[in-house]
């Protein structure tokens, strides 16, 4: 009930923001903010509930946004048209790399899901009907509202929010049904679940499908939102990076640990890009790599597991005063 | 068969002993520890502008270059396995895989932001040009780094087996408790390991540094050339990764040269794949 009060503050807060801070400038980040938790997120039902550390999902992420920019350059469709075929791209290539990697340690799956999006991006640097190493464009100047392409942020922002809203819905529907059940026990110890007649292997597989679709999602929405995609903004390694990053200094594992990262870490970037320009490039992954070790070594639960804890010893240091004083009261 | 064939798999051979070199590195740490080293990759890639640097500073070639960036990436071996090894080891997979993943990264882009994106490289002709060997048209630069990745990875497998270092770094990874109470300190063993599969990177990057581009993101393909070569050897053994290495030298070598060099990554990476499919042990591992 309390989690239930806490999430429609937050829902209230994210409707408000726009309208607060109403400088596009504002309006921008916020948008970006809201893009990167639905990547992050859709990332974390396999990178945090099902502990599968996958560093290629931005094959998925580029699925999405390579078909909707695809259903606009090639078939004059609206870019809408382009998320159920990102969908379907992208869970039938998380089904081909799942099948032979989840049976393996995970070490076997984060390095098979790397090589699946260099193999990707490489060969989709040397297709001409994706565009090559240009890209793919989508409309310049909106034949109608289902072009998806607007000046504002303003109408991505609250598309973006309706569609993380449920995205964490779906997380969190899937937490509490079976499927949720088996993955925290696989997670826990993969040898035990399976001992106790938990399909493991199949389990993690749905996992991987259900993540890939998601990440596809928004993978067609980033590219609405700046217009064209080409093989570094919609395939580049680095995006996964940022996704697994986020989920992780948020807390991989949490429902809104992802939003969280994502909420540090989009400002953050988005500040050192504009104070250092284009040589901050470097430098900006190489604070992101220093905070990756840094929540390796010494957090990793994430932000959001240690303010958990946190709140948790207040709590308890509270009510042991409380107990302390009620036993000394006459 | 033809005479540039030939020439292609001799090129290829020896490459992939420098291959070799770096990816028993990375299997030895991965047999012992069962930790996978993601920045392994960046590893070999500041060998490759160690290298550069000794020759910008003093002008000298790879002869000195290479020992200087073993000795270094040595060094830092060593500092990466107390700093953040150590400790992660015993956490969960995500935090492993974290670790290291944000540790090639940031090492990449250290080196991005000082150096630059560029493409650098050292002179052609600094180990002393090309010459010919029953016809076949060798660089010596080539020759050089594959003759030495070569023995270089057969002298560490004998280190392994044959001396009683090696014995007690396999105690420590068959059980390190065990190996404990018969007086071995796994902690000193595994530095070891590090310090070995670092330096072995290092000398890998300074030996390649000569014919091969220099740039800051060299070291993802070369980590997913390394992952590539122990998954198909086997994880823990050298002896696989070496032919492993050598393998996928030729492999590369021949795709660039029969279908393109923009598909020889391609070539090798879906080679990985299929690996996966067919046979995850490896080549040399059992079922």
């Amino acid at each position: 009930m309390r989690r239930l009060l806490w999430a429609s503050v937050l829902l209230a807060a994210a409707i408000a923001y726009p309208l607060l801070f109403s400088t596009p400038f504002h309006q921008r980040l916020g948008a970006l903010v809201l893009l990167y938790a639905i990547a992050a997120s859709a990332w974390n039902i396999v990178g945090g509930y099902a502990g599968q550390v996958s560093v290629g999902h931005v094959v998925f992420f580029g699925c999405g946004a390579y078909a909707a920019m695809g259903a606009y350059a090639h078939f004059a469709l609206s870019p809408l048209v382009g998320i159920p075929a990102g969908i379907v791209f992208a869970v039938a290539i998380a089904a081909i790399i799942g099948v032979p990697t989840l049976r393996l340690s995970g070490h076997y799956f984060s390095m098979a899901t790397i090589a699946v999006a260099e193999l990707v991006r490489l060969v989709v640097t040397n297709t001409d009907y994706l565009g090559a190493a240009v890209g793919l464009s989508g409309p310049t100047v909106p034949r109608n509202v289902f072009d998806l392409s607007f000046i504002s942020a303003l109408p991505y922002y609250y598309l973006f929010l309706a569609i993380l809203s449920l995205t964490l819905l779906i997380t969190w529907w899937m937490t509490n049904s079976r499927m949720g059940f088996y993955l925290r026990a696989i997670k826990d110890s993969e040898r035990a679940a399976r001992s106790l007649g938990a399909p493991a292997s199949r389990t993690k597989l749905y996992a991987f499908m259900l993540s890939a679709g998601l990440t596809s999602v928004a993978g067609a929405l980033y590219a609405m939102m700046f217009g064209f995609v080409d093989p570094e903004s919609g395939l580049g390694i680095l995006i996964s990076v940022k996704l697994l990053i986020m989920a992780a200094l948020g807390g991989a594992g949490l429902l809104f640990g992802p939003l969280v990262g994502a909420a540090i870490l989009v400002p953050l970037e988005e500040i050192s890009n504009n104070l250092l320009g284009g040589s901050g490039a470097g430098l900006t992954f190489v604070v992101y790599g220093a905070i990756i070790v840094l929540i390796a070594r010494f957090q990793p639960g994430g932000v959001l597991a240690l303010a958990n804890r946190l709140w948790e010893r207040r709590g308890k240091a509270a009510k042991a005063t409380l107990e302390a004083g009620a036993s000394h009261a006459p | 068969m033809s005479f540039v064939l030939v020439q292609v798999i001799v090129g290829g051979l020896l490459l992939g002993a420098v291959y070799a070199l770096f990816s028993s590195g990375l299997t030895l740490v991965w047999g012992m520890m069962n930790i996978v080293n993601f920045a392994h990759g960046d590893f070999v890639m500041l060998g490759m502008y160690v290298a550069f640097m000794v020759f910008t500073l003093f002008g000298a070639g790879p002869l000195a270059g290479a020992p200087i960036a073993a000795l270094l990436l040595a060094t830092l071996g060593v500092i990466v396995y107390f700093g953040l090894i150590r400790d992660i080891m015993k956490g969960p997979m995500l935090a492993q895989i974290l670790g290291t993943f944000g540790l090639a990264l940031l090492l990449r882009y250290s080196v991005f932001w000082w150096f630059g994106a560029n493409f650098l490289s050292l002179p052609q002709n600094i180990v002393g040009g090309t010459f010919a060997v029953f016809g076949l048209r060798i660089e010596a630069s080539r020759l050089l780094a594959g003759v030495v990745a070569l023995l270089v990875t057969l002298g560490l497998h004998l280190l392994l087996t044959r001396t009683s270092l090696g014995s007690k770094m396999l105690a420590v990874a068959e059980d390190s408790t065990a190996a404990q109470l018969m007086g071995i300190r796994p902690d000193t063993m595994q530095a070891i390991a590090w310090a070995i599969a670092a330096g072995a990177t290092g000398l890998a990057g300074a030996l390649i540094a000569t014919f091969f581009y220099i740039v800051p993101t060299v070291g993802e393909t070369l980590g997913i050339v390394a992952f590539v070569t122990v998954s198909l050897g086997g994880f823990g053994s050298v002896p696989g990764a070496l032919v492993a290495g050598l393998l996928i030298g030729v492999i590369e070598q021949l795709s660039a040269y029969l279908i393109g060099a923009v598909y020889k990554d391609i070539v090798v990476y879906a080679l990985f794949l299929s690996f996966l499919w067919f046979r995850p042990q490896g080549l040399m591992g059992k079922s």
